[in-house]
């Protein structure tokens, strides 16, 4: 294997032109931000049932994606596996960048985003989510001193140790984030340890989906030459990681239907929650998880990067949808306060809370991903995170032989 | 209750009184200030001594009477903007049918004030915290609108302000990006003056609410709680609710 | 970039205070530098007209406030000195036209314009005098709390005032 060499992406009107296409979304995030905000938020789908909508899907989706962008980092540094190591520091820097997009959704929200500096000067330390903050913080730093590590020749000896501590941090990070929903007791469909694993896997596959496309899209754009040996490496793991989230989404469905108190909201879920039925079966089952599967395994459409790609947006989608069924689908059943009766009420008591997206609101979760997208690009621009070429020869410690095992 | 102080004799037969009769006693300043000793006084901090409750009689709570909502409503300024699935609704009054048996019930619920408020225990900044004497509120000076203790409250007791107030009640702020909820009229309770809907239940003559002092074993809503069963709403999740229900 | 058009924006800011049109107004006043401040309409007492000297309030009335605010709030402490309630029903009128907060003839705006310091204060309490819908000393005994777990205890003559409001002139 040749030394790797990392070089900073060409700049010129391409890049430019994307940048700017990039930089329109955030720009109508922040206006459709300053909209909910200037008006109150009534001018979104959001309401007094249904309190965390669709910027919430974005931004969990997006912060329980980074973490798992950094997967392959973790695997190169933390596992020692070689034929990652190329690929580390831009699975560092998407990591920091999915965060960032994640993050700015979730302010842009607050019904008080300007007091985002009460945010971080009162702490309430039995609050979970003050934990996240923190986390969140950290995650960032911890990961920005492993790139240094990991791009500094000088340090590269601490490239393990920090490598390790990057990993360490994403897994409490992913369990802090799905705390957030584990610890409510309240609601019927959080109220579960299971929620805390299963992000965790979640992140794994949602990032690892994202790495991909990024992967797919610098290359091609930048004209670097991108091995098959790799991509394969990845879209196999990708596939292992999709069977894995269904594994816990089967367990969670399970469990819940193991205990009678939940089989109202299990019913809800599985079968007569209308949208929220058909986004878990069509969109999150059938295209975010069975469809990429099948894709990627397939002996032709799994060889075909287009194929590889598309199976890839469509686990990203399919998240989104996963996280669409559990935020705002678990918010819109019914709470049960009183077993065993009918309850009708003027504050939508004993029925569905319903919910429908609002243009704003979509927006500003576009955003995230456009802050995301934006802060990745820049980075691979200024800085050297990508090698100049992901050929084969270059990077496959095994190619020679399995170059000659395939001409045998 | 065979002894009792003359206090509660005096007290109670005000209370029996009809609404009329109260209103008629029209009590000079001087008189007034010499009952408000009886308060704590305005620059004295409150005190764990006192745990505020309230307990709702089911069997007396009227099926088409709105009377405390639209007391609470009147108090807080309330009103809405004629949108339901954003206004703020602090009171509400709940129907229940027993699906095995068909009985009707109605209720008022609100915030229950509970001894461990999971919506204190999940607020990042600490704007959601209960009182000494168990009062929740927000302070909405910290309040950044996450809405995060919306998702912890087991009662959907809470509002988020979702648009634009002018002209709030000098006692009660409230505005545009914070959170909100029954704050057992905690300006009231502070000088010793039940809260809007406990008056207005009261003056239509239902009684169905009793406020007082859960910690003072003398206190009326003390003695109807020893004397008759209650339940709290959601009792599994052990929150030691301070209000209480009969006849549910 | 930006500091350069700060400097700008305060420096016309200053220019719009100086119109004739205000300083007209300020003639009333005692010193005719920094922007026009509408009258309170009460004094504190004979020798003092707001709560505390009114360099001491020009200087820290945030620091009272925001005491105050933290003692209401969280022990429930109703005296009313320094409470921002108070300032609003002496310092602004209750007249039906009477300049809102988004207006720099408010009194709170009149110099946090001019100064260039926002507040957020009255996103949540009104920024005029609102009659109260509850008020404490027209209630009838019927509607007091049965039993309260307080001793009766003996006021002294200075929570005597701050519970009758005498001095406020409130209402
Ligand atoms: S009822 Fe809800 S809002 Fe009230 S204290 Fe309990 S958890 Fe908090
Ligand atoms: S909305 Fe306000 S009170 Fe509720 S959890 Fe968030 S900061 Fe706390």
């Amino acid at each position: 294997m040749k030394d790797i060499v990392f070089k900073e992406i060409d700049g010129g009107k391409p890049f430019y032109l994307l940048l700017g296409f990039i930089g329109f979304f955030v720009l109508a995030a922040l206006g459709s931000a300053w909209y909910m905000e200037h008006n109150g938020h009534w001018v979104t789908g959001m309401n007094n049932q249904i309190v965390w909508g669709t910027p919430h899907v974005f931004a969990v989706f997006l912060i329980v994606a980074a973490s798992g962008a950094l997967n392959v980092a973790s695997i190169s540094s933390v596992f020692q596996k070689t034929a990652y190591k190329p690929l580390a520091r831009l699975s560092g820097l998407l990591a920091i960048a999915l965060l960032a997009g994640g993050l700015a959704i979730l302010v842009l929200d607050l019904g008080r985003p300007d007091r985002l500096i009460v945010a971080m000067t009162y702490y309430n330390f039995k609050s979970i989510f003050a934990w996240n903050i923190i986390l969140y913080i950290g995650f960032m730093a911890v990961v920005a001193i492993y790139l240094w590590m990991m791009m500094e020749r000088k340090m590269n000896k601490f490239t393990r140790v920090a490598g390790f501590s990057a990993f360490i941090w994403r897994l409490i990070l992913t369990t802090g984030t799905g705390s957030i929903f584990g610890f409510l007791v309240a609601r019927q469909a959080y109220d579960t340890a299971i929620l805390a694993p299963m992000f965790i896997i979640m992140s794994f596959a949602f990032g690892l989906a994202i790495f991909i496309l990024v992967l797919l899209g610098i290359y091609k754009w930048s004209d670097r030459p991108l091995g098959d040996s790799i991509l394969f490496r990845l879209k196999n793991l990708l596939g292992v990681f999709i069977g894995a989230v269904l594994y816990f989404v089967l367990t969670y469905h399970l469990t819940n239907l193991y205990i009678t108190e939940n089989h109202g909201v299990e019913q809800f879920i599985l079968m007569d929650g209308g949208v929220y039925t058909k986004l878990f079966w069509i969109v999150q089952i059938l295209l975010g998880s069975l469809l990429p599967l099948a894709l990627l395994y397939h002996p032709s459409t799994g060889k075909s990067r287009g194929w590889i790609g598309i199976a890839s947006l469509l686990v990203i989608i399919g998240g989104l949808a996963q996280m669409y069924v559990i935020i705002i689908g678990g918010q819109a059943y019914p709470m049960e306060m009183f077993p065993g009766k009918e309850v009708v009420s003027s504050f939508a008591d004993g029925i569905t809370g319903s919910y429908t997206p609002s243009l704003p609101e979509i927006i500003l979760g576009m955003g995230g991903i456009a802050v995301a997208l934006a802060a990745t690009f820049v980075g691979v621009r200024v800085l050297r995170f990508l090698p100049s070429t992901l050929a084969d020869d270059a990077v496959d410690p095994h190619y020679p032989a399995r170059e000659a095992e395939a001409s045998a | 209750m065979s002894e009792e102080s003359n206090i509660d004799i005096y007290r109670r037969r005000f209370m029996s009184g009809t609404a009329t009769a109260a209103a008629g006693l029209a009590v000079a300043p001087g008189v007034m200030l010499t009952e408000v000793a009886r308060a704590k006084p305005a620059d004295q901090a409150v005190s764990s001594d006192i745990r505020w409750g309230m307990l709702i009689d089911t069997n007396k709570c009227n099926e088409g009477c709105n009377d405390c909502v639209t007391a609470c409503n009147e108090e807080h300024n309330l009103e809405g903007f004629g949108r339901p699935a954003t206004d703020a609704q602090w009171i509400r009054k709940v129907t229940l049918k027993d699906k095995q048996t068909g009985n009707i019930q109605t209720l008022p619920m609100l915030c229950q004030h509970c001894e461990h408020p999971p919506c204190v225990d999940v607020c990042p900044t600490g704007a959601s915290f209960k009182r000494e004497d168990g009062i929740v509120l927000v302070d909405k000076h910290i309040c950044i609108g996450c809405r995060y203790c919306m998702m912890a409250c087991p009662y959907k007791a809470r509002s988020f302000v979702h648009e634009k107030l002018q002209d709030q009640m000098p006692y009660s702020p409230r505005g545009k990006g914070t959170v909100e909820s029954c704050t057992f009229c905690v300006h009231r309770v502070d000088e010793d003056i039940l809260p809007a809907c406990v008056v207005a239940c009261k003056e239509e003559n239902h009684n169905a609410i009793t406020f007082g002092d859960m910690n003072d074993p003398d206190s009326e809503i003390s003695q109807q709680l020893k004397q008759h069963s209650s339940r709290q709403v959601r009792a599994d999740l052990e929150l030691n609710t301070g209000v209480r229900y009969r006849g549910i | 970039m930006i500091k350069y058009s700060l400097i700008t924006l305060l420096f016309s800011l200053l220019l719009g205070v100086y119109t004739p049109g205000t300083a007209a107004d300020v003639a009333s006043g005692e010193d005719t530098s920094g922007p026009f401040i509408p009258k309170a309409q009460r004094r504190f007492s004979e020798e003092q007209g707001c709560v505390e000297p009114t360099g001491e309030m020009r200087a820290n009335h945030m620091e009272y406030i925001l005491d105050q605010r933290d003692a209401t709030v969280h022990e429930g402490i109703r005296t009313r000195q320094y409470s921002l309630q108070e300032c609003i029903n002496c310092h602004v009128s209750d007249a039906e036209d009477a300049p809102r907060v988004d207006n720099e003839e408010h009194f709170c705006s009149s110099c946090h314009t001019y100064a260039a310091v926002s507040i957020d204060c009255f996103q949540c309490h009104a920024d005029r005098p609102v009659k109260s819908r509850f008020d404490s000393l027209s209630n009838s005994s019927m509607h007091r709390i049965g039993s309260a777990a307080v001793p009766p205890t003996t006021l002294d003559s200075e929570q005597l005032k701050v519970l009758s409001n005498e001095d406020f002139g409130n209402e």
